[in-house]
């Protein structure tokens, strides 16, 4: 289980989270919506610890994120950037068993390139991606290959930062299946942040909406088209008129 | 302006320039450190290597060669002034191996590599290929800096001591075919002059200013800001700092080898 504890950071005067409180309950997936610039990101990056939170507590299963073994901490996230942020110097397979070629996950070299080829089959991919540079995928492919880093060392906690953001329709579709698919058969916690509405509906159990630095409703998938909540009604609408401003 | 604010401007930037300084001091111990702390990266050590040493040889190899040419033509014209043309093969040896060997090659390598490395790691930072790297478990000091900031230490003495070996071989080539010195003569002079001291010094610089372009590479392109803005402050500030930073160690290890 994943909690936030009135977590706050600022960016000089901006000040992007003011107190944010989140549970994440173990295996289930919460997916954080918000506009552009509410610190989604943030909020997520302050749990990997890839930003430091000016205040405020970060558990994970009950124990405080900051302290402890950082690479054994580590060890239990996969994460799916919004760019995929594939290494352009290595071949596609190297970039997906990136974690099981160093470190403590180490295997020899032939049982992680057949990981990789497996996570990349699974994510839909032909074997013959394997030796491609990510330079030579499209945005999609990438987005998949970015997919199958995150779940190659199979973590308990998934991440995922805009997983469809610059896709197409259909292939937003299919990314937005894959990771449905993916979590439930690995029983992962998955944290996703869009606003992309059609991804909130394929990949939510819980839905948390973010803005003003503060969770503003969460609650069940199901019950966000009734929630009631004005900010959330807004922006399922998608309407400029509301308590979010249109120009921010 | 009154002077007093005046006063506190030139406060604040010299305050200023004094927490970059540290900032640098800072970064530059951590990559060290990293370098004898596991795990180690052998394959990004080898590409490094590669890529500052070998690859930086044709751009050394033609600078040296053209310097120790014009070197020879300046010192012969120089000379003639006062009877003196004689004493090209030790003025072109020794102002190659103690002052343009070292520093023009340092020059080099912060213009091919520091920008490259800048650039690189900017990119990485801008593209959250960085984050990515530190998600997966991997130290990005250890994976990027460490690796280039050891190569650089390598490759860069080689790298001179090559360039002035081509250097000299260029003024060596100027004076036998075209200021008419003789082949032997012109090597038994260039052997006979220079001191163990003058290739030590060389090889050092060598070593502090791969160790400087490797570091302004890294430093600037792991505090790059963001977008394509962000990357070309960064390789442009990298390159400025790594040259200074070349000339100034360069004034220093002088003083230290030969003001002593």
């Amino acid at each position: 289980m994943i909690r936030m504890e009135n977590v706050t950071k600022a960016f000089d005067d901006n000040h992007v989270l003011q107190g944010m409180n989140l549970e994440i309950p173990k295996g289930t997936s919460m997916v954080i919506i918000g506009g552009s610039g509410t610190g989604k990101s943030v909020a997520l990056k302050c749990i990997l610890g890839l930003i430091k939170p000016d205040s405020g507590m970060i558990y994970v299963d009950g124990k405080d994120a900051t302290k402890g073994d950082r690479d054994a901490f580590l060890a239990r996230f996969g994460m799916l950037f919004q760019g995929a942020a594939l290494f352009d110097s290595l071949p596609v397979w190297q970039n997906v068993a990136f974690r099981l070629l160093r470190g403590s996950l180490k295997r020899p070299t032939d049982e992680a390139r057949e990981i990789a080829i497996e996570k990349l089959r699974r994510v839909g991919l032909k074997a013959n991606v394997a030796d491609r540079l990510p330079a030579e995928l499209s945005g999609g492919m990438q987005k998949r290959v970015g997919l199958a880093r995150a779940i190659a060392a199979e973590p308990e906690i998934i991440f995922f930062d805009e997983p469809t953001t610059g896709l197409d329709p259909i292939m937003s579709g299919v990314i937005n299946d894959l990771i449905r698919e993916i979590v439930t058969e690995m029983g992962a916690t998955a944290m996703t942040i869009t606003h992309d509405m059609s991804s909130v509906r394929a990949i939510a159990d819980n839905v948390a909406m973010l803005h003003g630095g503060v969770i503003q409703w969460t609650g069940p998938v199901g019950q966000m088209d009734a929630s009631g909540d004005p900010y959330v009604e807004q922006f399922i609408s998608g309407s400029a008129e509301g308590p979010i401003e249109a120009v921010r | 302006m009154n002077p007093l604010s005046l006063l506190g401007e030139l406060g604040r930037a010299i305050l200023t320039m004094f927490a970059a300084f540290g900032r640098v001091a800072l970064f530059a111990l951590d990559a060290v450190s990293h370098i004898f702390r596991p795990p180690f990266y052998p394959r990004e050590f080898g590409i490094a290597l590669l890529n500052i040493g070998w690859l930086s040889l044709p751009v050394v190899g033609l600078t040296a060669i053209f310097t120790g040419g014009a070197l020879a033509l300046q010192i012969y014209a120089g000379g003639a002034r006062f009877n003196a043309e004689a004493v090209v093969p030790q003025i072109v040896a020794i102002g190659m191996v103690r002052e343009l060997g070292p520093v023009l090659v340092g020059l080099m390598i912060a213009a091919r590599v520091t920008s490259s490395i800048a650039a690189e790691i900017a990119t990485m930072k801008v593209t959250e290929q960085i984050d990515a790297l530190v998600t997966l478990s991997t130290h990005p000091m250890k994976y990027l800096t460490a690796p280039r900031v050891l190569a650089a230490l390598i490759t860069v003495p080689l790298l001179v001591a090559v360039g002035d070996i081509i250097g000299i071989a260029g003024g060596y080539t100027v004076a036998t075919q075209n200021l008419g010195f003789n082949p032997a003569a012109y090597l038994k002079n260039t052997v006979d002059f220079l001191e163990l001291r003058d290739i030590v010094s060389s090889l050092v610089k060598g070593a502090a200013f791969g160790v400087i372009a490797a570091i302004m590479g890294c430093y600037y392109g792991m505090s790059s800001g963001r977008g394509a803005q962000g990357v070309g402050r960064a390789t442009k500030g990298s390159v400025e700092a790594a040259a200074v930073l070349i000339l100034a160690a360069n004034f220093v290890l002088t003083g230290v080898f030969f003001s002593l």
